[in-house]
């Protein structure tokens, strides 16, 4: 897929998000109108959320809650910053921000990668469930809280309570992630780890050494409860 | 000590009965709260605190088997483009496949379709067997987002924000080890045999107007076609029903503290939240002050036993009901047919409640594949449709006996109170008077 096969533009100051993503919902299987170039966001919501094709979209500017929410299969580029629930329960495909990301970016995603040039505030990653996340700068506190699966790489900082409650992903902070959450502990980076780490840093376009970073993952402690255990909570 | 001077009997504590106590060297001795499923056990206001008045001179009745009364309702008419239009007026609460086994989600599918009416999904995604036997399912979204993905939130006929419970107002979900089989943790993304503590608040909105933007997301992936609902446990309906609308939902659902969860701690399940009965009339209040009343529509739940229950929530303002332990009795829990079994697990029938334990002998609450074949999900099925139209059967009895020509013509005239409390909480006047506790100064 080519970003200049046939592109398509849409004003949603002239058409509206709901037009904008009606458009996008049923762009035919066999039509070659791959590429949409979506202008004056205007910092909306729901831009291009629910998605369920192989498209390139660019959105030109900044947006407002849940760009890219539950993605499935489309290219998503944000030439700007993301709203909260940037890329939420994103099953599958790519949502690409340019700028900073809010709040609980990638939460909950089952699937594809989402990558945030910029910082993303707090609770990016939170309840992850297998979706793959690169943040070029730092993340906000609890990141990553009740993370189940997939990956959350920082090449910054980590905010507070990074993995707090954490299940089976995995984090990989560059920078100080010295306050973790509950049951939340670094752990050996061994050789796999350092393949798939390089893995999503090229998918990044990031020039990072894997070597330089950390990883973090639950300590398993309380998978099941113990009352001994019980300060943790 | 001399034999003929009087002795005072032995006494027992009301305050340290012989449930606190053996509650405290439970507690003492495992070092763990008290977890079970079910709601409250706790004596309540309640249904059974309100009368009908009935017809006589100053009101006259319906012909009991020939003049009709309506029972339909239609829930979504807001914004949804394709609001579900149901038969009966009782719907069926969401409970999670993993709580409950393949079988007991299917049962439930089957009986509400063969009685015209909808089953919801809970906190663990859709399952096929469930989707595929429901005429009518509305899918929950719960903060967890177990099983979560736009193919079913399009494959559902209405979408339930889950706010809270009536069992456990601010908290979240519970699901311990035992029930976490392969397909529970394939659909859930978790480890095999862990405890699951569902989060308690949304990841990625707080507060009504994030709820706003996220009942837009959820209206934009489903084209505007799906009724939504935001679902609340009874804490402050007036206000918490009110924000629901302000934030756009369709339908409001409004659960007491009787109703009824999978699991978890008995503490919550006994000390927090309201009866259902103190929940109405602030929440059609709320609508009312909106001018939302039978616009936005108010499902109730939590306690809803039969038709007489059905009427009386409904005469006080509610536009349908929700039942889930009731269905679970239905399709055979608690059935004194396994008096054994339950002895054997050191309970009796009627007061099984280790919901959470997944040994469930009447294969409902479990995920245990031997026990769960135990439950034919067609003759299930059946025993619930059965019972859906006996409720709405003696809803209807009771309306017309009111005059009523439909059950959403009932209303709070209809009905007195036997205690002030009740009274007071449904906002009708106590038998034989015409003193509503609050009303006029008193």
């Amino acid at each position: 897929m080519g970003r200049n096969a046939s592109m398509q533009e849409l004003d949603l100051k002239a058409l509206g998000v709901t037009a904008i993503n009606q458009k996008l919902y049923h762009v035919p299987k066999d039509s070659n109108e791959r590429h949409w170039v979506i202008r004056n966001p205007m910092g909306q919501h729901a831009i291009a959320c629910g998605v369920d094709a192989p498209l390139m979209i660019d959105v030109m500017g900044h947006v407002g809650f849940y760009c890219g929410g539950m993605n499935k299969e489309a290219e998503i580029t944000i030439h700007g910053h993301a709203g909260v629930g940037v890329a939420e329960n994103m099953m599958s495909g790519v949502v690409w921000v340019k700028g900073n990301a809010s709040e609980s970016a990638g939460a909950t995603g089952n699937g594809g990668l989402l990558v945030i040039e910029g910082d993303a505030s707090s609770r990016c990653g939170i309840s992850m469930k297998g979706t793959d996340i690169v943040v070029g700068g730092s993340v906000g506190h609890m990141s990553a809280f009740m993370a189940q699966r997939g990956n959350l790489v920082v090449c910054g900082d980590a905010g507070e309570a990074l993995g707090d409650s954490i299940y089976e992903a995995r984090l990989y902070v560059r920078g100080r992630a010295d306050n973790l959450g509950s049951d939340c502990i670094e752990k050996e980076m061994r050789s796999e780890h350092l393949e798939d780490l390089a893995k999503l840093l090229e998918r990044a376009k990031l020039k990072h050494k894997p070597e330089g970073f950390r990883r973090y993952g639950s300590a398993r402690k309380l998978y099941n409860f113990n009352v001994d255990h019980a300060d943790a909570y | 000590m001399d034999a003929n001077v009087p002795r005072t009997p032995p006494r027992k504590s009301a305050t340290f009965d012989d449930h606190t106590l053996a509650e405290i060297r439970r507690a003492a001795t495992t070092g763990i709260y008290d977890i079970r499923g079910a709601g409250t056990k706790r004596k309540l206001p309640h249904f059974d605190d309100l009368l009908f008045l009935g017809a006589s001179i100053s009101r006259y009745p319906l012909e009991g088997y020939r003049e009709k009364c309506g029972t339909d309702v239609v829930l979504g008419t807001r914004f949804a483009k394709k609001p579900i239009e149901l038969k009966i007026p009782i719907t069926i609460a969401g409970m999670s496949f993993g709580s409950l086994s393949a079988q007991a989600k299917e049962a439930l599918g089957r009986g509400a379709t063969m009685a015209g009416t909808s089953t919801t999904t809970g906190d663990g995604g859709m399952t096929p067997e469930e989707r595929g036997q429901s005429k009518y399912l509305v899918y929950q979204y719960l903060p967890s987002r177990y099983g979560m993905n736009p193919d079913d939130l399009r494959k559902a006929d209405a979408i339930e924000v889950v706010v809270g419970q009536g069992a456990k107002p601010g908290g979240g979900g519970m699901l311990l080890g035992q029930k976490i089989s392969d397909r529970v943790a394939a659909m859930r993304c978790l480890p095999k045999g862990i405890d699951q503590r569902s989060a308690c608040r949304h990841p990625d909105w707080t507060g009504p107007d994030d709820l706003e933007i996220k009942i837009h997301e959820l209206r934009e992936i489903t084209s505007w076609e799906k009724p939504i609902y935001v679902k609340v446990g009874g804490t402050r309906p007036y206000y918490d029903v009110a924000l629901a609308v302000k934030a756009g939902a369709d339908v409001v659902v409004l659960d007491g503290m009787q109703g009824g969860t999978a699991a978890t701690q008995e503490v919550f399940i006994e000390h927090v939240g309201l009866p259902i009965l103190a929940c109405i009339r602030p929440a059609v209040k709320a609508l009312q002050d909106l001018g939302m009343h039978r616009k936005v529509q108010l499902i109730v739940s939590g306690g809803i036993r039969s038709g007489a229950d059905v009427a009386k929530a409904l005469a006080l303002g509610a536009d349908a009901v929700a039942i889930g332990t009731a269905a679970l009795v239905a399709l055979g829990d608690n059935d004194p047919h396994l008096e054994e079994e339950y002895r054997a697990l050191g309970t009796t029938a009627g007061a099984y409640d280790d919901w959470h334990e997944g040994r469930d002998p009447a294969g409902i609450t479990t995920q245990d594949p031997v026990l769960a074949a135990r439950l034919d999900p067609v003759k299930a099925g059946r025993r619930l449709s059965n019972y859906l139209k006996v409720m709405t059967l003696e809803a209807q009895t009771v309306a017309r006996a009111c005059g009523k020509s439909h059950l959403h013509n009932l209303e709070p005239e209809d009905l007195c109170a036997l205690t002030v409390e009740a009274a007071a909480m449904a906002q009708v006047p106590i038998a034989g008077t015409s003193w509503i506790p609050g009303r006029g100064g008193y």
